[in-house]
């Protein structure tokens, strides 16, 4: 091979180099984007890589507003314009609520919204005879609606209160969360839209931006980085259930 | 002491007809309201979202616990080798089948999906002490039904005490995992103690042995059959000690939640301020469900009365089901601990006391089990040999001259 031959390669070499760096740095944050706003495909599982959380600031949640609650409604369907026409107010189905608190000490009062906590060991999973009442890979806790037997156990066992049971034949159903007789149900962290790489619907309703989203197990996720800088308390931390549902202010 | 002659009942008087029929009412009561709960759902019913389980439940559990109580009979003269009780045997063990029986029905039937129930027998969470219970429900049914054959078969008799004492102690377990239902739940502050499980198994004592002393008072009775003091002085006594035990556990219940102050809300909840609950407490399950019948028991001249023996038996009986709506319901009513420190505020009943009024489908589902329970303690006797011919001192009392 002569010289010229060989100082030819060279340049193209260093010319095939700069293209590489050029895609690499055009490419790469679109991949990396990619990543973190991956939505899963269907056929893909949960995987326990994700561990799915909210994160509430209880001083930013304002009294007298519920738009997280009527988000909740809307998106699935139950709530005083529900379906649920016969039962008592008793008996309909609630999968978040408003608290209102007063510190019996000081006189201090807050408001927050309480839903499924979904705890990494959740009681209501422990006592189901029929495994219904199941925890996806990433945290997310839900309820089989075909092999749920309607025994209202996970009722019994729930700290927080968290679950309805169904009085009531339903019809006009969303198509996101079929309601079944009989049956028991809670918050689901909205998994569908999580699957698909949304915001859980209260999450995006709350005016006040109170409420942050994301992965507990991914150290750089906003959620991660604001319980890092700023903590959050779970509630009934003493049960020690490891809840994905976090607050501040409490 | 003579040897034992069992015999099936005619079964063909008007007395026993009439018996089948008005308990046929009541079973078919339950079944009808247990149709509507299934047809039209629980809204027709007193139970809500935060009273989740309700009087099917009291009864329900009620039947459980007694039927493996019932068994106890069977369990001292087999296992304990008290030749008195032996001829008490297979009844014991036919009510302690029906009982549960009966108590099951009512908790299926009570199901949102009742329809689900072989997915409850095919789908088994093994951490669900529902789950254990579900296996240990149907083990006790062919334990009982394998040990009863052994006392009915005579080429089987050698048997009878392997059976026995594996019935014996499966009931055991049965009723610790009946009792754990409820010890086992952290989230309500009635329940989540240990103690729950003992507490249930010497209750069932007194249930089921109250049960079997009116059964066999009221089957000799109808039946002719000669029923002596000698077994009646040993059941009441025996009954008097069930009482006594379940008024220890349950002291030591309530004095653990009365030391330990995360609880005195709950404590002050059932035993002064509770309304219906504080009365079926003190009323109920300790003055006329506990204390009368064991004073009736043990009273010199009261204790061989017959009459007054049965209404004891009745008492403890329906102190019973007023303990089971204290625990089960009382519990319930009492508002969850979510936010230590702070009143509670919310559309979900939160920091309430939660409310509940029982409803007639409840009700008639409640007593159904029980008239299902009777009818088939009714149509066994009529088809196999489990009532002795005589319970007379000299064939109860080894020692009667």
């Amino acid at each position: 091979m002569d010289k010229k031959s060989n100082q030819t390669d060279q340049a193209r070499r260093r010319f095939f180099g700069q293209v590489a760096a050029v895609a690499s740095l055009t490419v790469a944050p679109g991949v990396i984007l990619q990543q973190v706003a991956h939505a899963r495909s269907p056929e893909e599982p949960a995987s326990d890589k994700n561990r799915w959380g909210i994160l509430i600031n209880t001083n930013k949640c304002a009294e007298g507003c519920d738009a997280c609650v009527t988000a909740c409604q809307d998106e699935y369907g139950w709530g005083p314009n529900g379906p649920e026409t016969r039962s008592s107010d008793l008996q309909k189905a609630q999968w978040i609520r408003k608290v209102k608190l007063t510190d019996k000490q000081t006189g201090h009062v807050q408001t927050l919204p309480l839903m499924c906590q979904h705890c990494e060991h959740p009681p209501c999973v422990d006592v189901c005879p029929t495994g219904a009442s199941m925890k996806r890979a990433d945290g997310i806790v839900l309820v089989d609606k075909h092999i749920c037997i309607g025994c209202r156990y996970c009722m019994m066992a729930c700290p927080y209160k968290a679950r309805s049971f169904i009085h009531e034949e339903l019809h006009d159903q969303k198509v996101n969360a079929p309601r079944g007789k009989g049956t028991v149900e809670s918050c689901t962290l909205c998994v569908q839209r999580v699957d698909a790489g949304r915001q859980p619907a209260c999450v995006e309703a709350c005016p006040e931006q109170a409420m942050i989203f994301g992965d507990l197990k991914d150290p750089e996720s906003a959620i991660s980085r604001e319980l890092r800088e700023n903590g959050g308390e779970q509630i009934r931390a003493d049960l020690g259930l490891n809840t994905g549902i976090r607050y501040q202010g409490l | 002491m003579k040897k034992i002659r069992y015999s099936t009942i005619k079964g063909n008087s008007a007395g026993y007809l009439a018996l089948l029929a008005l308990l046929g009412a009541f079973a078919g009561a339950g079944l009808v309201a247990a149709y509507f709960m299934e047809h039209y759902g629980h809204y027709i019913t007193g139970m809500n979202n935060q009273i989740v389980w309700g009087t099917p439940h009291v009864f329900a559990v009620f039947l459980i616990v007694a039927a493996s109580g019932a068994l106890n009979t069977a369990s001292i003269a087999s296992v304990f080798s008290k030749t008195a009780y032996k001829p008490l045997a297979r009844l014991s063990g036919l009510l302690a089948i029906a009982l549960l029986a009966g108590g099951l029905m009512i908790l299926v039937l009570d199901l949102g999906r009742a329809d689900r129930l072989v997915v409850a027998m095919t789908y088994y969470n093994f951490k669900s002490i529902f789950a254990w219970n579900i296996i240990l429900y149907n083990g006790f049914f062919l334990l009982v039904a394998i040990y009863l054959w052994t006392m009915m078969d005579p080429t089987m008799s050698r048997y009878t005490k392997t059976a026995g004492v594996a019935a014996f102690v499966w009931r055991l377990i049965l009723t610790t995992g009946t009792g754990s239902i409820f010890g086992f739940l952290v989230a309500r502050l009635a329940y989540n103690e240990a103690i729950m499980a003992p507490l249930f198994i010497v209750m069932s004592f007194a249930f089921g042995l109250a049960i079997l002393i009116l059964v066999t008072m009221a089957a000799c009775k109808w039946t002719g059959r000669p029923l002596g003091d000698a077994l009646m002085r040993r059941l009441k006594n025996l009954l008097g000690v069930f009482i006594a035990g379940t008024l220890l556990l349950l002291l030591a219940y309530h004095l653990t939640k009365l030391y330990i102050t995360q609880y005195h809300g709950v404590e002050a909840f059932i035993l002064r301020d509770g309304g219906v609950y504080t009365q079926l407490f003190w009323l109920g399950w300790i003055l006329l469900g506990s204390l009368v019948p064991l004073a009736i028991v043990y009273h010199p001249a009261w204790g061989k009365n017959r009459s007054l023996i049965g209404f004891a038996a009745t008492l403890v009986i329906l102190g019973g089901l007023a303990a089971m709506y204290v625990i089960i319901i009382g519990g319930q009513a009492y508002p969850l601990l979510i936010f230590p420190g702070k009143e509670v505020v919310s559309s979900f009943s939160d920091g309430v006391i939660n409310s509940y009024t029982p409803s007639l489908p409840e009700f008639a589902l409640g007593v159904g089990g029980f008239a299902v329970a009777l009818i088939i303690v009714a149509l066994a006797v009529k088809v196999l040999q489990f009532l002795p011919e005589s319970l007379a001192d000299e064939v109860v009392d080894p020692h009667h001259k």
